[in-house]
């Protein structure tokens, strides 16, 4: 693919992105606006200040007097220049609220992705590899068990062995609290912390690659080029590498993008269970206050989030994959 | 039929699926019979661990049996994963037909909202509404529906697209016959295996699903529900590890049924594909 092309594929996939943030916000403007009852007293919610004046600061800030297309731009307009709203609860504004929880969440959805695709690829080819036999049934059956586990609770049981049980990794929290660590020694301590969550995210997401890894393998596999590499004469080892495993994980990576949206809701979940300090556990924290604006922002991230993660995987499988079609 | 049984019965993990998915079955029908009284309710000493006497699976916190409310939660996942798959369906079938049957701009645009709708966290979508409309078994329901029908509109579309152009549609359509005959009687019919395979998984997912919402507080506060139960153990997992654990493993070999019994599905309707198309 040329530059010019290459660009305007980029300049596109843009476009798409961006519209999809804009429906998100649409999406939340309207959901608040749907629910039962005055929308300044719901988004106010149960935080328990919803006095008069925080009332009316509340309607005068999403225009809430005003028609409702223009209270729509209103609040477009807030968003594009990254104003979220306020917290009255914590008393602080919803974009710095996010914005110090957002690294966090990055280094655990990070973790558990590399995790997942490492490993779930790992089993997927050794899987094809030795199709029909105990091992590609074992990998299976571990697959289909992962497929079925709540990661909520799958974060307790980890817990439970791990933390309580043997005693070898923290349960709770990103750092340990108090220990006041730099350099090295913090980044070994984070890491700690991290392995358990992690973990926990990447399991279900492992399995999805791990049967998308072998269905594909095996499909390639069959294809004219593989036989003709191998009527070379080409060791078995180097038809797996460069024949078949490189045309195999297009469609992992493909679906590595569609699936970004469950892997960041997915981290709300093991955020709480950890209590791990990003947006997810944010989130909860906002549901248990009935903190709206917060949790409307939350949602307004997360999807931010995964339209990144997606905009990504759509230029690496671009740059991976030369037939695709640009304009498609 | 008798065919249909015979491919189905070859695959041993659907058959173990439909066993332990009988089971379940039979706890959400007769719960009141097998565990009688109000689960809420505090039933013994509290933190009695299993087996001992009468608590088979032990007491949580507050004294309640933990052997009841799983026998209770069973009817709540069930209803709800069956009431809000069947909405899904609805929605996904109709985005689906008209977008492959009309082709042209209403498939694109419509195509578009189905895109929008999976590029975004679901669970995070589900929370948000379930949160606004307060927590209730219909917002639960409205919220599982909401994110779960984009993959049924594509399969649907898709199959309608194929199916469109084949000759005993296209028959159809020289013989006069009014595009809602085609749709119900020639196409749909056609295109249904796919879609009961598809509903299968829909219905572990929402189980997944409500056990997740139910699991951060945001569950219907008047019925017991096994995601309750596992995030009310949650904060004394030390104390009484069988709170969470019990309630998780009736929940894991429900989900792991459904999809057992969605793959034995997948290979006793497509023989010849034995690949799921995941998307």
């Amino acid at each position: 693919m040329d530059l010019s092309h290459f660009l305007r594929f980029i300049a596109q996939r843009l476009i798409k992105a961006v519209s999809v943030v804009i429906g998100v916000i649409i999406l939340a403007f309207f959901l608040v606006r749907l629910a039962p009852g005055d929308p300044a007293l719901v988004i106010a919610g149960q935080s328990g200040a919803a006095d008069a004046q925080f009332l009316d600061q509340l309607r005068q800030q999403f225009g809430l007097d005003k028609s409702m297309p223009e209270q729509l731009f209103i609040y477009l307009k807030g968003i594009a220049q990254f104003d979220l709203g306020y917290s009255h609860r914590v008393q602080r504004t919803v974009a710095s609220l996010i914005g110090e929880r957002l690294p966090a969440t990055i280094l655990l959805t990070g973790a558990a992705f590399l995790f997942a695709v490492s490993v779930g690829v790992t089993l997927g080819v050794l899987a094809a590899r030795r199709v029909g036999t105990w091992a590609d049934s074992l990998i299976t059956v571990v697959a289909l068990t992962c497929y079925a586990t709540p990661l909520f609770w799958v974060g307790l049981i980890f817990i439970l062995i791990f933390s309580i049980q043997l005693g070898w990794l923290p349960a709770l929290g990103m750092f340990t609290i108090g220990a006041d660590l730099s350099g090295p020694a913090f980044a070994l301590d984070v890491g700690r912390h991290l392995i358990l969550p992690a973990l926990t995210l990447g399991l279900f997401f492992m399995a999805l690659y791990a049967r998308l890894t072998r269905a594909s393998m095996l499909e390639v596999a069959t294809q004219d080029f593989v036989r003709t590499a191998r009527a070379k004469g080409l060791r078995e080892g180097p038809i797996v590498r460069r024949h078949v495993l490189r045309n195999a994980l297009l469609p992992v990576i493909g679906f590595a993008g569609v699936q970004a949206g469950t892997l960041v809701g997915g981290s709300v979940l093991v955020e709480t269970v950890f209590s791990w300090p990003g947006v997810g556990r944010l989130a909860f924290e906002a549901l248990l206050a009935r903190d709206y604006n917060l949790l409307l922002g939350v949602f307004i991230t997360t999807s931010a989030m995964a339209v990144v993660i997606n905009l990504i995987t759509d230029v690496v499988y671009a740059l991976v994959d030369p037939r695709i079609e640009v304009g498609a | 039929m008798k065919g249909f049984w015979r491919r189905f019965s070859r695959n041993t993990g659907a058959v173990i699926g439909l066993a332990v998915f009988v089971v379940v079955l039979i706890l959400a029908l007769f719960g009141p019979w097998i565990a009688p009284g109000n689960p809420w309710d505090m039933a013994g000493a509290p933190v009695s661990p299993p087996l001992s006497d009468p608590h088979l699976l032990g007491t949580d916190m507050l004294g309640r049996d933990v052997f009841s409310t799983i026998v209770h939660g069973a009817r709540v996942s069930l209803v709800i994963g069956a009431v809000s798959t069947a909405a899904a369906l609805l929605l996904g079938v109709t985005i689906g037909a008209v977008a492959g049957y009309s082709g042209g701009i209403i498939d694109d645009i419509l195509m578009r909202f189905t895109e929008f709708f999976q590029a975004i966290p679901s669970f995070v979508l589900a929370l948000l509404i379930v949160a606004i409309f307060q927590p209730s078994v219909a917002s639960i329901v409205t919220a599982v529906a909401i994110v779960s029908w984009p993959p049924v509109a594509r399969v649907v579309r898709g199959e309608f697209l194929s199916l469109r152009s084949r000759e005993f549609v296209q028959a159809a359509v020289v013989l006069g016959k009014s595009t809602p005959a085609i749709v119900f009687r020639e196409i749909l019919p056609n295109a249904l295996s796919p879609i009961v395979v598809l509903a299968s998984f829909m219905v572990a997912t929402a189980i997944l699903l409500e056990a997740a919402l139910s699991f951060l507080g945001l569950g219907d506060p008047n019925v017991m529900s096994w995601g309750f139960m596992i995030g009310s153990g949650r904060s004394t997992i030390r104390l009484a590890w069988w709170t969470s654990v019990f309630p998780g493993i009736a929940l894991f070999l429900t989900v792991l049924a459904l999809n057992l019994i969605g793959e034995g599905l997948s290979d006793a309707l497509n023989p010849r594909l034995h690949d799921r198309g995941e998307s």
